[in-house]
């Protein structure tokens, strides 16, 4: 069939916000954030083996406004999507594909995050024996 | 890959407005997408008003009733309006079902209506399926055996194998789980798309069939099968209530396995 220059219908523009999709790429995006997080890792740990100022200074970075914001979006991103990882192999296996299933469980993945994220966070800060 | 923004010939403007006779009292905005190939313009969103009082109860009705009343050259696919030919699936309220089962009273506000996603519009609500179609074609859906059919009878099936075609056979390839898929969106060119794959594992499913293992051969590949991430917004939209996401884990599950 000869197609004139026809247009595309309009797609993530126009299409609902669903439970289904939103956790999909929030998986996809703590993934990468994830990675990104990889190279801070790396950059404490060579602080770590090069001596007390380079460490110093990488404790710094950490403490910051900046540092605290960077940490919590991590520790957020590896608690969703190691859980969020978790659901994959229930569905690798063959379970949970009902939509109710799929909607309750995605719940339960949002809601462990957060008390993830907050009990590191909590342990953190109650090893820094309460210096904020 | 995504490709987020809608090209330069598909942008939506906003074109003209239809109003109810000012006597009526269940008024209704229906925000329709149109494009006419013949006019080179770009595609426009048109509101019509509609007295609901003197329309049926679902949106397909409305979409005849502005047809018929108010503008002839509103173009759409249907053919049964009973949720039983798939021709009528649009996106209809943010998700793609069938205008002839989805009731106006389900949706808040306007109604808005635009074709199925992520697909070349031939006119106003009508994609071009050919691709769609092409893809079915290329699971190979139809009965596949070596062995001789019996001389005096069909290939028979026990119930309990009977039992395992349901969920599966009711596919109407209507086409609103494929285009509601994000991947399906982004690689639509080399992915089959849910209801595709649905109809794979309808025939891998299928007791009688012996080609399973060439079947899972031909799907065994990064694109064709496993650009699906499990988004399940093919289960979350079918409008016969099929479970798309469920048969494509079920079809991994069994390349997985046969490895093991």
């Amino acid at each position: 069939m000869v197609t004139m220059n026809r247009p595309l219908s309009p797609h993530i523009q126009i299409y609902r916000k669903q439970i289904t999709s939103s956790l999909s790429i929030l998986h996809r995006a703590t993934g990468v954030f994830l990675s990104l997080g990889a190279f801070a890792f790396v950059y404490w740990l060579w602080a770590l083996a090069t001596g007390p100022e380079a460490y110093a200074s990488a404790q710094a970075f950490f403490s910051s406004i900046i540092g605290r914001v960077l940490l919590l979006g991590w520790v957020f991103s590896l608690a969703y999507h190691f859980s969020n990882g978790i659901r994959h192999l229930f569905w690798d296996s063959g379970k949970g594909f009902q939509i109710e299933t799929v909607y309750a469980s995605g719940k339960a993945v949002l809601a462990i995050s957060v008390l993830l994220t907050i009990l590191v966070f909590g342990v953190a800060y109650a090893m820094r024996g309460g210096v904020v | 890959m995504a490709e987020i923004k809608l090209p330069e010939n598909s942008r939506i403007s906003t074109g003209k407005t239809f109003n109810a006779a000012d006597n009526a009292k269940n008024k209704r905005r229906f925000v329709i997408y149109r494009w006419e190939p013949d006019s080179g313009a770009n595609p426009r969103r048109d509101t019509f008003e509609i007295d609901l009082d003197s329309c049926g109860p679902m949106v397909l009705d409305a979409l005849l009733m502005i047809k018929n009343e108010v503008d002839p050259t509103l173009s759409l696919r249907r053919s049964c309006r009973e949720g039983i030919c798939g021709s009528c699936a649009m996106n209809i309220d943010g998700t793609n079902t069938l205008a002839c089962t989805k009731s106006i009273e389900e949706v808040k506000g306007d109604v808005k209506i635009y074709p199925l996603p992520h697909m070349p519009v031939v006119k106003d609500l009508i994609p071009d399926l050919s691709r769609f179609y092409a893809q079915y074609a290329s699971v190979k859906p139809w009965l596949q055996a070596i062995s001789a059919t019996p001389p005096d009878r069909e290939r028979l099936q026990s119930k309990e194998d009977r039992a395992k075609l349901d969920g599966l056979y009711e596919c109407i390839l209507c086409a609103s789980c494929s285009t509601s898929c994000p991947s399906y969106w982004w690689n639509g060119d080399r992915y089959l798309g849910p209801a595709a794959l649905l109809q794979a594992y309808r025939w891998i499913a299928d007791s009688r069939d012996e080609f399973t293992g060439e079947r899972l051969d031909e799907l065994e590949d990064p694109f064709r099968l496993y650009r699906c991430h499990t988004i399940m917004n093919c289960t979350n939209t079918c409008p016969k209530g099929l479970n798309p996401g469920k048969a494509i884990g079920e079809i991994k599950k069994l390349i997985a396995s046969r490895v093991l």
